[in-house]
């Protein structure tokens, strides 16, 4: 058995689970932010990760994209930095994936994701290629749009493995954005490290929702 | 670990600014809800100036706000631009309805956030307009000049705008002289040795016993060249050599001159930078209108200097040569 949808009390579970694991991949990716970056990329994740702990502790919400968007907003406001504004725009973004909904079904999750993906760009200007967590996202999105289901746990499972093969792709480029973009062709071999993260948030979400069925 | 003089290091941002504020001696104050801080007196119906960008860079930003320098900076975590709440705080605190001049380094994690607030900051009805600072030559080549990176020549563009906004009474005004300060001040450094980030405690970059790399930026990005370590004359003739031809500074040009420790490299060394720059600027016919030598835009412990020069012309240096008064720069 799959799971089709999630509850709001359910998502709310889930944000926590992915805040949980991103806490704990801490070491992680600052290690990947080491090789190419100035090495603060997993400080600030687990920074914007505990805020979002205790904000989904202390409100109650009504809506799903209530959870997505103060996500958003606890990231923004928390991690600060280019990740700060690129993942708390993909969780602002995706909020408006889900207007009006109580629960997250598949096609709702879609529209989060090509919404979140959405904002990003506006927000950053990269496209792939360029070696960010674009490169993991959008082919994310495509496998999200792809999929003909309505089973949220496989597609997320989808999500997930499209994620983790744009962030693999992300060692043959060199970055042309951020701090990273003037190490150049040393970026090569390297996965870029807010690829990783979003990555990491698919595999979370996919590995809570695969515990519950 | 590298050893370092803090307590817990996620308290380093906050004991900084408390720091600070002390040594400012009621020149400035805390900014409610935001790590930033403003001029205690700020004239009202004043276009204000303000500051920022990630910690770890001290005295940068908020050493420079006070009389005729910025009426405010506010600063992110370590190496991190201000999260856009910060930002916005420090906007409402410091408008005094004549609008608010943001003034940074270019670094997609500052223009971003910074964006941010003042997209927040319009809808506030709070009038913002925005100057980036590319003056590193060695981040990107000339024809994309809008990629490279800001480092220490921040202060020239701080020093002209602070007294732009202290004379000049429209936003505009103070953005088109600000503006101006930037595209005419060009920058290079070169490093030795790392700096390290308080909360992992690791180097920001590796590089070899002997070795430097030419152009290296402030969190380690990556220069023009890798090397061997060289007499200081071989290189900062190389540096002031590509600094000069990119403006190009020329025969006549009036000059003012930043030599900046980036955290590790003593006086004693930026003295026998001075002395081999200024050689090669006698050498091409420009003057020194004024020299600054120290610790004005560091890296943590990196060790290692940056050069910059800024091209004066007559508006500027009238601004240029008003007095200021800040915790880490003060001219009389
Ligand atoms: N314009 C952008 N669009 C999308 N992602 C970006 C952009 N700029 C940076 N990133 C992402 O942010 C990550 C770096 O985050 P982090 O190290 O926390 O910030 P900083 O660069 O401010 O130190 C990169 O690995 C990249 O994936
Ligand atoms: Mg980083």
């Amino acid at each position: 058995m799959t799971v089709e949808k999630l509850s709001l009390s359910e998502f709310k579970g889930a944000m926590l689970a992915i805040a949980d694991g991103m806490i704990a991949s801490k070491d992680l990716l600052t290690q990947a932010d080491q090789a190419i970056g100035d090495g603060d990329h997993g400080i600030g994740m687990a920074r914007g990760f505990e805020a979002v702990k205790a904000m989904l502790s202390e409100k109650n919400f009504a809506q799903i994209e209530e959870v997505f968007f103060s996500t958003g907003t606890s990231l923004l406001s928390s991690i600060g930095g280019a990740s700060g504004a690129i993942f708390g725009s993909f969780f602002m973004g995706a909020a408006k994936g889900v207007k009006g909904c109580i629960e997250l079904d598949a096609p709702g999750f879609k529209n989060a994701l090509a919404a979140g993906l959405e904002m990003v760009k506006k927000r950053g200007g990269a496209n792939i290629g360029d070696k960010t967590m674009v490169d993991a996202l959008e082919p994310a999105v495509q496998a999200a749009m792809a999929y003909n289901g309505n089973s949220l746990g496989e597609l997320s499972l989808q999500v997930y493995i499209a994620a983790e093969a744009g962030m693999q792709r992300t060692k043959t480029f060199t970055a042309r954005i951020g701090k990273a973009k003037t190490l150049g062709e040393r970026t090569l071999g390297f996965a870029d490290p807010g690829s990783i993260s979003i990555t990491l948030i698919f595999k979370f979400f996919s590995d809570y929702l695969k515990q519950m069925a | 670990m590298i050893k370092k003089v803090i307590n817990n290091p996620k308290d380093v941002v906050v004991e900084t600014a408390d720091g600070l504020i002390l040594a400012y001696h009621g020149d400035v104050k805390k900014i409610e809800n935001s790590n930033a801080i403003k001029r205690t007196e700020i004239r009202p119906g004043k276009v204000c100036l303000l500051v920022g960008g990630g910690s770890g860079h001290e005295p940068l930003f908020a050493g420079f706000v006070g009389e005729n320098l910025a009426d405010g900076a506010v600063s992110g975590n370590v190496f991190a631009a201000p999260a856009p709440d910060q930002i916005l705080a420090a906007t409402k605190a410091l408008d005094q309805g004549k609008g608010v001049l943001y003034l940074y380094g270019n670094y997609a994690g500052d223009n971003m956030n910074f964006d941010i607030a003042a997209e927040l900051a319009e809808s506030e009805g709070i009038a913002t307009k925005t100057v980036r600072i590319y003056d590193d030559v060695a981040s990107a080549p000339l024809e994309r000049i809008t990629d490279r990176r800001g480092i220490a020549g921040d202060l020239f563009v701080i020093k002209i705008a602070g007294g732009a906004a202290a004379k000049l009474d429209s936003l505009e005004e103070v953005y088109r002289v600000a503006a101006k300060a930037r595209d005419l001040t060009r920058s290079m450094g070169v490093a030795l040795a790392p700096g390290s980030i308080p909360e992992t405690g690791q180097p920001t970059f590796t590089i070899g016993e002997g070795e430097i790399e030419i152009g290296m930026g402030l969190h380690g990005e990556a220069g023009v060249s890798r090397e061997k370590m060289m007499p200081a004359d071989e290189l900062v003739s190389r540096m002031t050599d590509l600094i000069l031809k990119d403006l190009p500074f020329k025969s006549g040009d009036e000059v003012c001159l930043l030599i900046n420790n980036l955290g590790a490299t003593t006086m004693m060394e930026l003295l026998i930078v001075n002395r081999k720059v200024r050689a090669l600027l006698a050498e091409k016919q420009i003057t020194v209108h004024d020299t600054l030598i120290g610790s004005y835009c560091t890296s943590q412990e990196m060790a290692g200097f940056s050069i910059s020069l800024l091209k004066l012309d007559g508006e500027l240096k009238q601004y240029y040569d008003l007095p200021a008064k800040s915790f880490a720069f003060t001219k009389g």
